[in-house]
């Protein structure tokens, strides 16, 4: 396998090691220099130190936990958000006027950023997992909203047709021709909107509620462990990049080109 | 097509129903009043704000940390996506870091942030302006990189610099997707400003409304939040504005 991808595209392997020149010579570089100077500081560490650190909180669950409380307030927030705004959307994309109505009442409420709801969550929820859900969702709402609402106006006009042919009601005609049709874009719906919603979970979690990595990220912070907060910070990183990629290659794998249309940016 | 005046009554009468419905949630006290405050409390809260000269300079300074800070990370990443997107072997050396580096989430470099300068105003300035560059930045590189490799042959025949390049042929090409990029950064600014300030303890909007939230100022929390969502609707409208504007030529 590895050997058919290298005698495939010779010119792309070898020079794929050019990517990881400027990272991993970033990191050489701080060790040598931190090795060789060492300094007494809350903010840097050794990457050593840090791998350490990783692995340590890795090895007593702390980060794992950490970890799953979450993904499971990502996980609420876009089932709540995620759906309700697929709803509205797939709504929007088959009646054109309906979405032409609910278009002023959108664009006003779009741009409300999530993370001002914060405190108004913060203040009907208290802390834990519904404040977070509900700011997760809100912020997943608009972005789900707008992209299957493209998503259902992409389906070419000729399979509705052969819908409303077949007198298929319209529950059916949504679930046999709409969705099918939309699903490639509203894979990439989905993808996009886990990215968002791991931001501001995160960032609830750092800006107010005690639980998940981002709270972890800050007592690490505020008990001057910075190899600790350094490791739950690339921690996070890896996450979110390695949601991404497996999502991207599952989008790669079910729908190859077929989604590619569209949802670039 | 052009609008027309019926739709357009329609959708008014659509954030109209909305309004009404959430004043009759508060009114009939559906949700308590601790939690939700009416329309008109709101906006009579708002009205107060603004005229008793509380709320004004709250917002500004909101609005100015936002916007020097979508500025620096604009201007950066202008000029450094330039700079990459115009040079294959050096896109071949960063991107993929770029890449690697992009999904994380700006706020969580705050704690980082704090740990080094503390808590203050340049603080949350930096993180504005690291976040918010990457949107910028990654549209500037697409852009540049894309284009047309005809357009680099002239350059080269009429012996253009590499900045004079970028000037005259490049920036103009690559224009919609950076001003598409430095649309994004600006909600990116506008959110990481809330998030900073909230962190930070600096004064503004984003700790206005959670010191409201807890001292339980149902109204005023509403008051600040419809204003910062003013502020998402009236800068995003001001970019779209000014992108028509700067684009008009590029439409046959």
């Amino acid at each position: 396998m590895a050997a058919a991808i290298l005698a495939a595209s010779p010119a792309h392997t070898r020079r794929a090691w050019r990517a990881w020149v400027l990272p991993l010579g970033a990191l050489g570089a701080a060790e040598a220099l931190l090795r060789w100077r060492p300094v007494q500081s809350d903010a840097v560490a050794l990457p050593s130190a840090v791998v350490q650190a990783l692995l340590q909180a890795l090895a007593d669950g702390s980060l794992w936990s950490a970890t799953w409380q979450t993904l499971a307030a990502m996980l609420g927030g876009l089932l709540a958000g995620g759906a309700l705004g697929l709803l509205v959307g797939v709504w929007f994309g088959l009646s054109r006027r309906v979405a032409a109505r609910g278009a002023l009442l959108v664009e006003l409420l779009r741009p409300l950023p999530a993370v001002a709801l914060i405190p108004v969550a913060m203040l009907v929820f208290g802390f834990g997992y519904r404040l977070e859900i509900f700011v997760v969702g809100f912020s997943v709402f608009f972005p789900m909203l707008m992209l299957s609402h493209a998503a259902v106006q992409a389906v070419p006009a000729r399979l509705l047709e052969v819908g409303r042919m077949l007198r298929l009601t319209m529950a059916a005609r949504v679930r046999k021709i709409v969705l099918p049709a939309a699903l490639p874009r509203l894979f990439v719906a989905l993808r996009l909107c886990i990215g968002i919603a791991l931001v501001v979970a995160v960032t609830t979690e750092i800006a107010s509620n005690p639980q998940g990595l981002g709270y972890a990220l800050l007592s690490a912070q505020q008990s001057l462990a910075p190899e600790l907060m350094l490791a739950v910070l690339a921690w996070v990183g890896l996450l979110g990049w390695g949601l991404n990629a497996g999502l991207l290659a599952l989008q790669r794998r079910w729908f190859g080109g077929l989604a590619a249309t569209g949802a670039g940016r | 097509m052009k609008p027309r005046f019926g739709e357009a009554l329609a959708a008014v009468g659509v954030v109209l129903a909305f309004v009404l419905l959430w004043g009759a949630v508060a009114h009939f006290e559906w949700v308590s009043a601790v939690f939700l405050p009416g329309p008109l409390a709101t906006a009579e809260a708002l009205r107060d704000g603004l005229r008793q000269g509380e709320l004004l300079p709250l917002l500004l300074q909101t609005v100015e940390r936002m916007v020097y800070g979508w500025l620096l990370a604009s201007i950066a990443g202008v000029l450094l996506g330039a700079l990459i997107g115009t040079s294959a072997a050096l896109r071949a050396w960063v991107q993929p870091t770029l890449e690697l580096v992009r999904p994380l989430p700006a706020s969580a470099l705050m704690p980082l942030a704090i740990a080094l300068m503390g808590l203050s105003q340049s603080m949350v300035l930096c993180v504005i302006a690291f976040g918010a560059v990457w949107p910028v930045l990654l549209a500037t590189v697409h852009g540049f990189a894309a284009v047309e490799p005809r357009l680099f042959e002239v350059g080269r025949v009429l012996r253009l610099s590499r900045a004079a390049f970028i000037w005259k042929v490049g920036l103009p090409n690559a224009l919609p997707d950076v001003l598409g990029g430095m649309r994004l950064s600006l909600t990116v600014a506008l959110i990481l400003a809330i998030v900073g300030e909230m962190l930070a303890s600096q004064s503004g909007l984003g700790t206005a409304i959670v010191q409201a939230a807890r001292s339980f100022r149902s109204a005023d929390l509403f008051a600040g939040v419809a204003l910062l969502g003013g502020v998402g609707l009236a800068s995003n409208a001001l970019l779209a504005l000014l992108e028509g504007r700067l684009l008009r030529w590029q439409r046959p």
